[in-house]
């Protein structure tokens, strides 16, 4: 609830100093692309705004998003933004469970109606409503439930977004986005399989200064999928030059060549891993030798195959061509059958002349 | 949630590829088909030289003009040349181009820098407009051409113009600018066999039966 | 008979070939045969584009002989074509075309836009589309047994007084010779003396030789009309006689389109190979030289040029023979621009010198000639064809030039080393 310590107490208490805390909120500054001159207000609102309610619901997901988000190896400051709000039900995070997580639910709801905020990992399946239930209630009827009274709905993670690997072929769930379901809230989409972890915390840290950032045409805050890998990724330059991996181990690969013809996505696909990276900027897919899979965008598992390039055709062309060579042949064939006959039909009918024939007489 | 763009790069690379290529190719092995069976009767007459010698070797020498031609069309002649070379060069010599040939018939070659593929396009876009000027002044030109001419001509230059438009980010999203350019593409693999890029085709069989013809004959061609 | 639309329509439609659908699958309307057709060139007028020539057959071709265009013509795309489009297409067929074949050499598809020329005539020519003046010709020789009427009288006429110049025997009907001799109606009238000249080539080389009664005519009207029913009758005749005759080869003489219609053309209109060879009479006197049988006793001294004859140069491959015997009697042979294969057409061959109504197209295309002639400025030309000579003098006569135009048999002749005429 409300009454929990406030952050400053708490960076305290784990041995970050204020200029630590300062620090975090000019790099948040700057890349949700801000001035430097809003990071005090950024810090500002970190310290002082008063903690609104956040209720968090997992629906069909992995819970990745919440693991990319919480997991470290070291104690970092993002887990801390959990403590600039009042996180008030996580599935994983939570220590109530059973009947009294769902009344601390009901609860947070009722006391803070219309000023909380939703955030929503995991994809909403209406195939058939018992697919996914949550203390007997499911899914679809606990977002409409819990979407009533929030102030905007965060769907972190491509399933909350887009429906994500549920919702890919044949999608035997019937999975669906937040999108899909609510249509008077306001939704932020914060897509990824999973996000980076300080896109996430930087949207809540946005969230919480300045309100709803500036969405694209998906909804994805501008700041963080403004752009593509391809524009941003460093192995440009072998694009450019027409240099191509054509193998995880061959000479292209073993030299750091654009990973195009690996099947990578970059072109294609709005995220900031080939700037801001993963694990504190350590590497991303494409460092690492893999072609990015595009999992920021919707229906990324069934965009063609992660190996097969972009301008490769991604549907089973070739026997229909086949086929089409076949039938091309048999109707040549019979076009020719028939102009042959045509000519048979002519030469038959031929009428030998000699020189007196040639001209018209009445 | 969709992304419309992506939808629409998603059907190009899908169900607009298949259907493209089905007309592409099954058009074009109907009209070679019938072109083919239509046959020619036997020649009786005594030959003087080989026919199908002459036949292979005019398939070849009929791409270089005899001498003294080209001062009296040097804008078809080499208009002619330039955006031929030039757009094979953007086609065949592209990296994500070259991944999809090896796709359909599984030949690949070394991929060219894209600042050679792009001067190509614009070098092909040029010359592309060069003829397109030539074709409606020059009297014998305007004379002979037709809606399908300047249909195949458009066609020609949409991926050239998107494909440029898509490589740079020049305009609009990047992800709607490749699904047309690869829309553009099929466009042109639809209207193949129904106009004269079957000349891209044909080219083979008609230099070879005009080779044959004079070469039976002893005679150059 | 009359001669009806059907009838002609009829006609086209047997000539539809592969290559036929190949070519018109493959124009690019690209406008290059337009710049190598001399009636384009002179002119400037865009009717005269070779490919334009051909839109009939086109449109025929793609209603009747394409699924798509069968197809399209369901729905009203690809109309048929009329009576009134053949009259409207009789002078780009006739007028305007000599079947030079330089559009044929030029087409960067590769397309055989004269073969397809030739091909239209038939249709021209069965619906009764055909020049007056090419059918009065046709009914002459049918009847008569040449294009100029009956020719026997001047014929012998010729021979006797051959005979008398050169002393030597000249046979008609003779059997069991090796080389049988037409000649055409052009020859007989104007160019006689290459009756002489031939004779005393065929003495000096030992060539047995005659000349047959029935068939002396060289020239088919039939392949100028585009008519393969009346050339194929006019060739049938030249077939039965020398077959008769039991001669080994019948030489075609200086003319065009005899050497196409007896060498090439003939085996495939009466429908079975000769029982003899054809030998242009220039492939014969270059290979009597390569045999060494022609010995010359001094060069003419003039500057001289040459001008090959369209069908038998371009079109029919006798390229260097020309040029060896040139080398081998003038000593100061120079070429024109654009010698050998793609040299341009006199403007009178295929029919289009009888045509009246095209007298001044064809002044106007002879241009092309006449620029030649004007930058090498010889003292005489040589040709191979008598068509060709008598185009060349009128046309040089109409265009102010004084140039004397000369036949190559004669030429070889007049320095033939040879006994003078002893008495027979």
């Amino acid at each position: 609830m409300t009454d929990k310590p406030m952050l400053p107490d708490l960076m305290r208490a784990h041995g970050i100093s204020r200029r630590g805390f300062l620090k975090y909120c000019a790099s948040l500054t700057s890349l949700m692309a801000l001035s430097p001159a809003m990071m005090p207000k950024v810090a500002y609102a970190l310290e002082n705004a008063p903690r609104p309610s956040v209720i968090w619901l997992s629906f069909q997901e992995c819970t990745g998003c919440t693991e990319s988000l919480t997991r470290s190896h070291a104690p970092t400051i993002e887990d801390l933004i959990f403590n600039a709000v009042s996180l008030d039900y996580h599935h994983t995070l939570q220590a109530a469970s059973g009947h009294q997580a769902e009344a601390a639910r009901t609860e947070a709801m009722q006391a803070n109606y219309g000023k909380y905020l939703l955030v929503v990992d995991g994809s909403i399946p209406i195939g058939d409503e018992g697919y996914s239930c949550i203390a007997g209630v499911s899914n679809l009827q606990m977002l409409k439930e819990t979407a009533a009274g929030a102030a905007a709905i965060v769907a972190v993670g491509t399933c909350a977004a887009y429906g994500g690997i549920p919702h890919a072929n044949p999608n035997p769930t019937g999975a669906v986005s937040v999108s899909d379901i609510i249509k008077d809230k306001p939704i932020i989409n914060v897509p990824g399989c999973p996000p980076i972890p300080v896109v996430m915390t930087g949207v809540l840290a946005h969230f919480l200064t300045f309100g709803i950032p500036e969405l694209d045409v998906l909804n994805r805050p501008k700041a963080f999928y403004g752009e593509t890998i391809h524009d941003r990724c460093y192995r440009r330059p072998f694009y450019d030059k027409g240099l191509f991996a054509e193998g995880f181990d061959d000479e292209g690969a073993r030299e750091g060549w654009c990973l195009y013809k690996m099947g990578c996505k970059g072109p294609t696909t709005r995220s900031v891993c080939a700037t801001v990276k993963w694990n504190d900027g350590t590497s991303f897919p494409i460092q690492s030798g893999h072609p990015c899979l595009g999992c920021t965008e919707p229906n990324f598992w069934d965009n063609g195959g992660f190996y097969k390039p972009l301008s490769v055709p991604a549907g089973d062309y070739r026997k229909a061509a086949l086929e089409a060579i076949a039938v091309g042949v048999v109707a040549g064939a019979a076009g020719a059958g028939l102009a042959r006959a045509n000519k048979s039909r002519a030469a038959k009918a031929h009428e030998k002349v000699d020189a007196h024939d040639l001209e018209r007489k009445s | 949630m969709n992304d419309p763009y992506f939808d629409l790069l998603m059907w190009a690379r899908g169900p607009g590829f298949t259907i493209a290529l089905v007309v592409l190719a099954g058009g074009i092995i109907l009209r070679l088909t019938e072109i083919l069976f239509l046959g020619r009767k036997t020649d009786l007459a005594p030959a003087k030289g080989n026919a199908v010698v002459a036949g292979l070797k005019t398939i070849f020498t009929r791409s270089v003009p005899r001498e003294g031609l080209v001062k009296f069309s040097p804008v078809t002649y080499i208009g002619g040349y330039v955006f031929h070379i030039a757009f094979f060069i953007a086609f065949l010599l592209f990296g994500p181009h070259i991944a999809l040939i090896k796709s359909v018939i599984g030949l690949s070659w070394p991929d060219a820098g894209r600042v050679i593929i792009e001067s190509a396009a614009v070098i092909a876009l040029v010359a592309m407009l060069a003829l397109l000027y030539s074709r409606i002044t020059d009297p014998v030109r305007r004379s002979i051409s037709g809606f399908q001419d300047y249909l195949v001509w458009v066609l020609t230059v949409l991926p050239l113009i998107t494909g440029y438009i898509a490589v740079n980010k020049l305009i609009g999203d990047g992800t709607l600018m490749m699904a047309l350019h690869i829309l553009s593409a099929e466009m042109l693999m639809i209207a193949f066999p129904f106009t004269k890029l079957m000349h891209a085709v044909t080219f083979i069989t008609s230099r070879y039966y005009n080779g044959a013809i004079q070469g039976r004959k002893g005679a150059e061609s | 008979m009359t001669a009806t639309f059907e009838r002609g329509l009829n006609a086209l439609r047997e000539q539809i070939d592969a290559p036929v659908a190949s070519f018109f699958s493959s124009c690019v309307s690209c406008g290059l045969c337009a710049e190598a057709c001399i009636f384009y060139r002179e002119t400037g007028d865009p009717k005269y584009t070779p490919i334009h020539k051909l839109d009939l057959m086109r449109r025929l071709w793609k209603r009747e002989f394409t699924v798509f265009g069968r197809l399209g013509s369901l729905i009203g795309l690809s109309p048929q074509i009329t009576d009134d489009d053949l009259t409207e297409w009789e002078d780009l067929i006739y007028d305007s075309c000599t079947m030079c074949g330089r559009c044929s050499m030029v087409c960067p598809v590769g397309n055989d836009l004269t073969m397809m020329l030739r091909k239209m005539r038939e249709g021209m020519s069965a619906s009764g589309h055909a020049p007056a003046e090419l059918i009065g010709a046709a009914e002459r020789h049918t009847d008569l047994g040449s294009p100029m009427g009956e020719l026997h009288p001047a014929l012998h006429a010729q021979v006797r007084h051959a005979i008398k110049n050169t002393g030597i025997e000249i046979t008609f009907d003779e059997p069991g010779v090796d080389y049988m001799a037409i000649y055409s109606a052009q020859e007989i009238a104007e160019y006689p003396d290459v009756i002489g000249a031939m004779a005393r080539i065929f003495k000096k080389a030992g060539v047995s030789w005659t000349i047959s009664n029935d068939a002396f005519e060289a020239t088919n009207v039939g392949v100028q009309l585009g008519n393969r029913d009346v050339a194929r009758t006019l060739v049938q005749r030249v077939v039965d006689a020398a077959e008769k005759l039991g001669v080994k080869y019948v030489i075609s003489p200086e003319c065009g389109h005899a050497y196409q219609a007896m060498r090439w053309e003939g085996p495939n209109l009466i429908g079975r190979p000769y029982k003899f060879g054809v030998v242009h009479i220039i492939e014969l006197l270059d290979q009597l030289r390569a045999e060494g049988k022609l010995t010359l006793k001094g060069k003419d001294k003039r500057k001289l040029t040459f001008h090959d004859p369209c069908q038998i140069n371009r079109r029919g491959g006798i390229n260097a023979e020309p040029r060896r015997l040139m080398n081998m009697v003038a000593d100061n042979f120079v070429e024109t621009d654009d010698a050998g294969t793609m040299n341009w057409c006199c403007s009178g061959g295929g029919g289009a010198g009888a045509i009246e109504r095209g007298a001044d197209l064809r002044f106007k295309a002879f241009n092309s000639k006449k620029r030649q002639f004007e930058k090498v400025n010889p003292d005489s030309i040589v040709t191979m064809c008598a068509y060709c000579h008598h185009t060349l003098d009128e046309q040089l006569e109409a265009h102010g030039m004084e140039t004397e135009v000369l036949g190559l048999t004669e030429l070889i002749a007049e320095y033939l080393d040879d006994e003078p005429a002893a008495n027979a």
